[in-house]
């Protein structure tokens, strides 16, 4: 009888699964206790979703055991883990969004074949739900009409009302803002008190840090270490991710900042809704430099990077590039700009930045098809494009090394890498850079840093846009606030901190 | 003013009777399409009905034995659908236009073969048919009574019973269906089943019910006009229905206003009269089709990873 108490909400012992000759689970073996918040944490393709959607049912494994509460049980669907107790929250939700809150918490459990009863009971258990764990929702709401934190509410709503009590989260803040973040965390903190188990998969340290009583760390398809979570750090957490240690900020030499390469002088966009999207906006950016733009998502940073890189024309002001005036009379298209040595990494890598559907090779060449190697005579030469994609591929260090692979399936830091060493490898007088490491796993994030760095000190021009404070922070040499379409301050990188940024950001203080 | 009443009645009768087979298919089409499996071929399966239930009906001298082989027939379509579609993730638009065309082909080869008539059936007496049950003049046979209770029927099984929430989802987000450990694959070979099942009563009223017979071809693109009443009813049932009343009212009128000379215009040219619905087809499809709101999984195979 004693043995009851101390048996573990989850345990897996020696749980191996192979994809073909990827072996992406390798032996693992860990235990999760009853009512704890345990994170799992790990770079891209360190197998921790994998292992997870083994425990829910939607991979089996191919060797080693699966204890709920101490009894092996053998997971062959979701519908096993569910009536296992165990639920999960996907990373993309898993909700009907003309649905209203309520068909979709009753989706699968609709407790009969006519729906009234089961929604009128719904309603009473949602109505439990709430008040029990402080998770309040308009059960009318159609799901579309809720923002994402309140649609992740629903998803864990859902593993509730099916009575879960372990509770599985992929990568729950990928989406999320910061302040819908802290409200999650602190629903897992309530919940916690409530008994449930919360397995939270994530590769933010933060979070993990916060939230968590133990961490998982894995690597390569294994445990490589245990660390309960008030002693241990964030700087031993990503050591252990990535296998040697990592460093976020960097010594740079001091600016020398050169002629300018980019001047905006009141700038301005208004866009088919008739809204001015960038409003009177000016600044320049010089050789051997790198100028950061930081700002809360969608307060202008997209257009500004579209209207310099050539997308879309500006309604107002002036631009010289290069040396080049461009305006509303006289506009570059992107190829122009490109011509004039612009290169732009953009923010949105799969619908900008690559086709997922073409070959590595033909990403690495996208934009600069027509030039020599890559084409003569009107065709492509294969064999060149391979060579200069195998080329980029050994010097950023892209794995894996396959130019004959689709752009989709390598992984987003992966893919990061690919962009930028194509627009590196022009060696381009200005460089724009959108959202460099949204996305992209620890070790891809130092790399990529280090290279936008390496790119300024040989004298190119470099603005990054960022969402991501901390990393303006450890790039830019000079930092600039955008907030509704306006630059509202700028800093010098030495004089910045956090605080003084974000507040700037909410238009809480001009400087 | 007697007059008058009996020409409304009789458009009237006649606006049910054009539209029992629109009605008919649209509420098929309807479960399939909401399961997110478009159906380009309701024209086929109701063509393939049609001939069945006519040949058996001849052969067997039984209209309901017509009536099980129509349906039988439409069915075994559905399936190839199905099996092309659902298990085979083969693209729904190409599989639908193939069905159409085969049964296009294969009505007039069997007609032809067992019957020598140039692909029509052998005319069926009345005791072959189904007659109408009230109103001898206003053809109020069985499947008209049944076409009419369909539509609440397939309202409330979409809007209230649990099988209905299911094909809701799966046609917008299947991975949400799967997640809850609901088979896709079931749920959209149930709907597909259920539209050949209502293309099948279509087809047999068709040819043995509103005809005496199979002609080639009988269907005229009814199957794509409920199709469009589909999406001008916004897949919505009641919506959709009446929809297919404005078509057959369309389609009575221009029975009525063959040969009469309009005021001011003269007589209308027969032609442009017969081709009134397929323009208003067109016009519908031009200018809603933008507007509406289909299901969002609709078209789209579902392939779960690994």
């Amino acid at each position: 009888m004693q043995e009851l108490t101390s048996h573990a909400a989850i345990e897996l012992r020696g749980i191996d699964k192979s994809f073909g000759s990827v072996h992406a689970v390798r032996g693992v073996s860990l235990r999760v206790e009853r009512g704890s918040i345990t994170g799992i944490v790990g770079e891209n393709g360190a197998g921790k979703s994998t292992l997870m959607s083994i425990l829910y049912g939607l991979y089996r494994a191919d060797a080693g055991e699966i204890r709920v509460e101490g009894r092996p049980v053998e997971m062959t669907s979701p519908r096993d883990a569910i009536g296992q107790g165990i639920g999960m929250v996907h990373q993309h939700f898993m909700l009907v969004d003309s649905f209203t809150v309520l068909e979709n918490l009753i989706l699968g459990a609709e407790g009969g074949p006519l729906l009234a009863g089961g929604l009128a009971a719904a309603r009473t258990e949602l109505a439990r739900l709430a008040h029990e764990y402080g998770l309040a929702i308009d059960p009318d709401a159609r799901v579309a009409d809720l923002s994402v934190g309140e649609q992740q509410r629903v998803e864990i709503l859902k593993v509730l009302f099916r009575g879960a009590r372990i509770l599985i989260l992929d990568e729950p803040s990928a989406v999320l803002t910061p302040q819908e973040t802290d409200r999650l965390l602190q629903i897992l903190r309530v919940l916690r008190e409530g008994g449930v188990t919360v397995v939270l998969i994530t590769h933010k340290l933060r979070e993990i840090l916060s939230v968590s009583d133990r961490v998982i760390v894995m690597r390569r398809g294994e445990v490589v270490a245990e660390r309960v979570t008030s002693k241990t750090s964030a700087e031993e957490l990503a050591e252990l991710m990535v296998g040697r240690k990592v460093r976020f900020s960097f010594d740079k030499v001091p600016v020398r900042a050169g002629e300018p390469r980019l001047v905006a002088r009141g700038l301005s966009l208004v866009d088919g809704r008739r809204v001015r999207v960038l409003d009177d906006i000016s600044f320049e950016v010089r050789a051997g430099e790198i100028v950061g733009i930081a700002g809360v998502s969608g307060n202008g940073q997209t257009e500004l990077l579209q209207v310099l890189s050539g997308i879309r024309r500006p309604t107002g002001g002036t631009l010289e590039v290069c040396g080049r005036k461009v305006d509303a009379s006289h506009p570059a298209d992107p190829a122009e700009m490109r011509d004039l040595g612009v290169a732009h990494v953009p923010e949105d890598r799969l619908r900008q930045g690559l086709v997922p559907a073409f070959l590595a090779s033909e990403t690495s060449i996208l934009g600069y098809q027509d030039r020599e190697p890559f084409c003569r005579n009107y065709l492509l030469d294969g064999p060149a494009v391979g060579k200069h994609c195998a080329e980029l591929m050994e010097r950023f260090d892209v794995r894996p090394r396959t130019p004959g692979l689709l752009s989709s399936s390598f992984s987003g830091g992966n893919q990061q890498k690919l962009i930028l060493a194509r627009e590196m490898a022009g060696h381009p007088r200005l460089l724009l850079v959108g959202q460099p490491t949204r996305g992209v796993d620890i070790g891809a994030i130092e790399f990529i840093r280090r290279e936008l760095i390496a790119s300024r000190d040989s004298g190119c021009a470099v603005l990054v846009v960022s969402v991501e404070l901390e990393e303006i922070l450890s790039l830019a040499d000079r930092i600039l606030v955008m907030s509704g379409g306006r630059i509202v301050g700028e800093v010098a990188a030495a004089d910045a901190d956090e605080r003084t940024l974000g507040l700037m950001m909410t238009g809480a203080r001009a400087a | 003013m007697e007059e008058a009443l009996t020409l409304v009645i009789a458009t009237l009768a006649a606006t049910l009777r054009v539209a029992t087979p629109l009605v008919l298919c649209a509420m098929g089409g309807l479960f399939s399409e909401k399961s997110g499996i478009i159906d380009v071929g309701l024209e086929g399966k109701m063509l393939m009905a049609a001939f069945f239930a006519a040949a058996t009906a001849a052969v067997t001298d039984s209209a309901w034995m017509g009536v099980g082989a129509a349906i039988l027939a439409a069915e075994v379509l559905a399936l190839l659908h199905g099996f092309a579609c659902i298990t085979h993730r083969g693209n729904q638009v190409v599989s639908g236009i193939a069905l159409n065309i085969l049964a296009m082909g294969l009505t007039v080869v069997l007609g032809t073969a067992w019957f020598a008539r140039g692909g029509q059936t052998p005319p069926l007496s009345p005791g072959e048919r189904l007659n109408p049950i009230f109103f001898p003049v206003a053809g109020d046979n069985v499947i008209v009574y049944a076409t009419l209770l369909s539509v609440p029927f397939t309202w409330w099984l979409i809007e209230r019973t649990r099988f209905g929430l299911r094909l809701r989802a799966v046609g917008e987000m299947p991975l949400a269906v799967d997640a809850a450990g609901i088979s896709v694959t079931w749920l959209r070979y149930r709907a597909v089943l259920l539209c050949g099942l209502f293309a099948g009563l279509a087809g047999a009223y068709l040819s043995i019910a509103q005809n005496a017979g199979f002609s080639r071809d009988m269907t005229a693109g009814q199957g794509f006009i409920a199709l469009a009443a589909i999406i001008f009813g916004r897949w919505r049932p009641f919506p959709a229905f009446g929809a297919c009343l404005a078509f057959g009212l369309l389609d009575s009128i221009a029975i009525r206003l063959q040969g009469v000379k309009l005021p001011g215009i003269g007589e209308v040219p027969v032609q442009l009269i017969q081709a009134m619905p397929y323009l208003l087809t067109l016009f519908l499809l031009a200018g809603f089709i933008g507007r509406t709101v289909a299901p969002k999984a609709a078209g789209v195979p579902y392939e779960k990873e690994h």
